[in-house]
């Protein structure tokens, strides 16, 4: 039983004819951060808005907030994927789903993927936030209000500006799941980093180098997020204060 | 917009996706469940060793298992097990493993790294005076850990272990990239079979959302009597 190794494949030429193997996976590599970096905006928007809201003393608030936080957590990330591709323009008025229903190829499977990353890690940012400003002592809010502050006040300048920092590290996983849980988005036809190494797995009979080069992609984007967010840690840290928002946790 | 909403596909489907998908959904599971905790706390063990390359060889496992996709690591061990199989069993060929057994594999090894950082917590929450205390009664390593150790850790991480198997329990749904037909795959078979995608999906979407939504429930329900007990 021999395997026969090509380390070489990377530099022979595509079956598109366009470039190398290479390219294919970088052009993956592309796709894969466009796509993460979209969905982390809608996720850091509406999960901080959504976890803030589920700390207020306003009852329906919360209850909102709740029920948004368990939809989005209790289906599968792949089930939610097909929701936004194949349900979702059948759903809204026919003009809509035919429009959304041409759009040109890649982006017809990237605003999916990206709406239903963002929704979908929202709803675990939310859970942060509300543990970030949970976290913090009672006494502070009730401080804020002894001076004077509203309650929007009271979130603006004194809580949040805490428990953002406190949740920075949690946030850093999350962008981290939202890179690797967007190769999900090849189910719907996004050809980002995995789809791509697949792709090339299924022209070229290289098995093992292109999961390979996929692996060491993935583990070198990691590494960078690890290191942007440590900078971003370090610029925005309160001299003396150390925070954190709790203990183990599941993940995927 | 419901118009044209047929409910009878469905039912007609009913036993094909309880008997055929729901039950290889949650084989899969239970398995993947079992392999992952026993793997996951060996591994927990081996990382909190003082031997160094054990140590190293499960934060480097357990580091390289959280860095990539699951779906990635689903096509890893696809083609992978076939010829690691071959290799043990000194065969000239890869030999054939059939889509269950490498799914189980798959979710197995993939989910003990997640298991591992969960039981590596359960284990650390443990004083080391106890560790001393069982070492000066004159237990050895295993007992140490079998008696006094493992037993509270696995009682403090029960939440998270089930809160993770939950998250398995939904993940398994990606098998879909390998076309097996567990619960979702069933549905999507007869989605495209009948041009019924909405309804399939979207019926998909509810079962999937109350088995979760009720474990995860129980889940709070049983985290907040056991810390009412410690």
């Amino acid at each position: 039983m021999k395997y026969n190794w090509n380390w070489l494949i990377f530099w022979e030429p595509a079956p598109d004819g366009v470039g190398v193997y290479l390219s294919w996976l970088i052009s993956g590599l592309g796709w894969t951060v466009g796509t993460a970096l979209a969905a982390w905006v809608i996720a850091l928007v509406l999960g901080a808005a959504v976890g803030t809201l589920r700390t207020t003393p306003i009852r329906w608030a919360v209850r909102l907030g709740n029920m948004y936080v368990e939809l989005f957590r209790n289906i599968p990330l792949l089930v939610q994927m097909f929701l936004w591709y194949f349900v979702l323009p059948e759903l809204v008025p026919t003009t809509i789903g035919d429009a959304i229903k041409q759009l040109a190829p890649p982006w017809g499977s990237y605003w999916p993927a990206v709406l239903c990353l963002g929704f979908y890690t929202s709803a675990r940012v939310a859970e942060q936030t509300r543990a970030g400003i949970n976290s913090l002592p009672r006494g502070q809010s009730m401080a804020g209000t002894a001076l004077g502050l509203t309650l929007p006040q009271t979130y603006r300048y004194v809580l949040l500006p805490m428990a953002f920092r406190i949740v920075l590290p949690p946030l850093t996983s999350e962008f981290m799941n939202i890179i690797k849980n967007s190769a999900v988005a090849l189910t719907i036809g996004l050809v980002e980093l995995t789809s791509r190494a697949r792709a090339m797995q299924e022209f070229s009979f290289q098995v093992f180098e292109a999961f390979t080069a996929a692996t060491v992609i993935y583990i070198l984007l990691n590494i960078v997020v690890v290191i942007l967010m440590r900078f971003v840690e370090k610029k925005v840290a309160v001299p003396g204060f150390i925070g954190s928002a709790g203990g183990p946790q599941a993940g995927h | 917009m419901f118009a044209g909403f047929d409910l009878d596909v469905i039912q007609r489907s009913l036993p094909y996706l309880f008997r055929e998908g729901m039950t290889f959904t949650l084989t899969l599971t239970a398995l993947a469940m079992s392999g992952g905790v026993v793997f996951g706390t060996l591994l927990a063990m081996m990382r909190l060793s003082s031997l160094g390359p054990l140590s190293w060889f499960a934060g480097g496992y357990v580091n390289l298992m959280r860095s990539i996709p699951l779906v990635l690591v689903i096509f890893w061990f696809y083609f992978l097990v076939p010829w690691i199989g071959g290799w043990i069993i000194g065969a000239d060929r890869p030999i054939q493993v059939g889509a269950f057994w490498s799914s189980v594999i798959t979710f197995t090894l993939f989910e003990a790294a997640y298991y591992c950082e969960i039981m590596r917590a359960g284990i650390q929450s443990i004083p080391r005076g106890q560790v001393s205390a069982g070492y000066a009664l004159g237990l050895n390593y295993w007992q140490t850990m079998g008696k006094i150790v493992l037993p509270q850790a696995f009682r403090n991480m029960t939440p998270v272990l089930l809160t993770q198997t939950i998250i398995l329990f939904q993940d398994t749904s990606l098998v879909y990239v390998l076309s097996i037909t567990d619960f979702l795959g069933a549905a999507s078979k007869v989605a495209q079979r009948d041009g019924r995608l909405i309804e399939m999906y979207l019926f998909v979407a509810v079962v999937y959302f109350i088995i979760s939504f009720a474990a995860s429930y129980s889940v709070r329900r049983l985290q907040a009597r056991i810390a009412i007990v410690r």
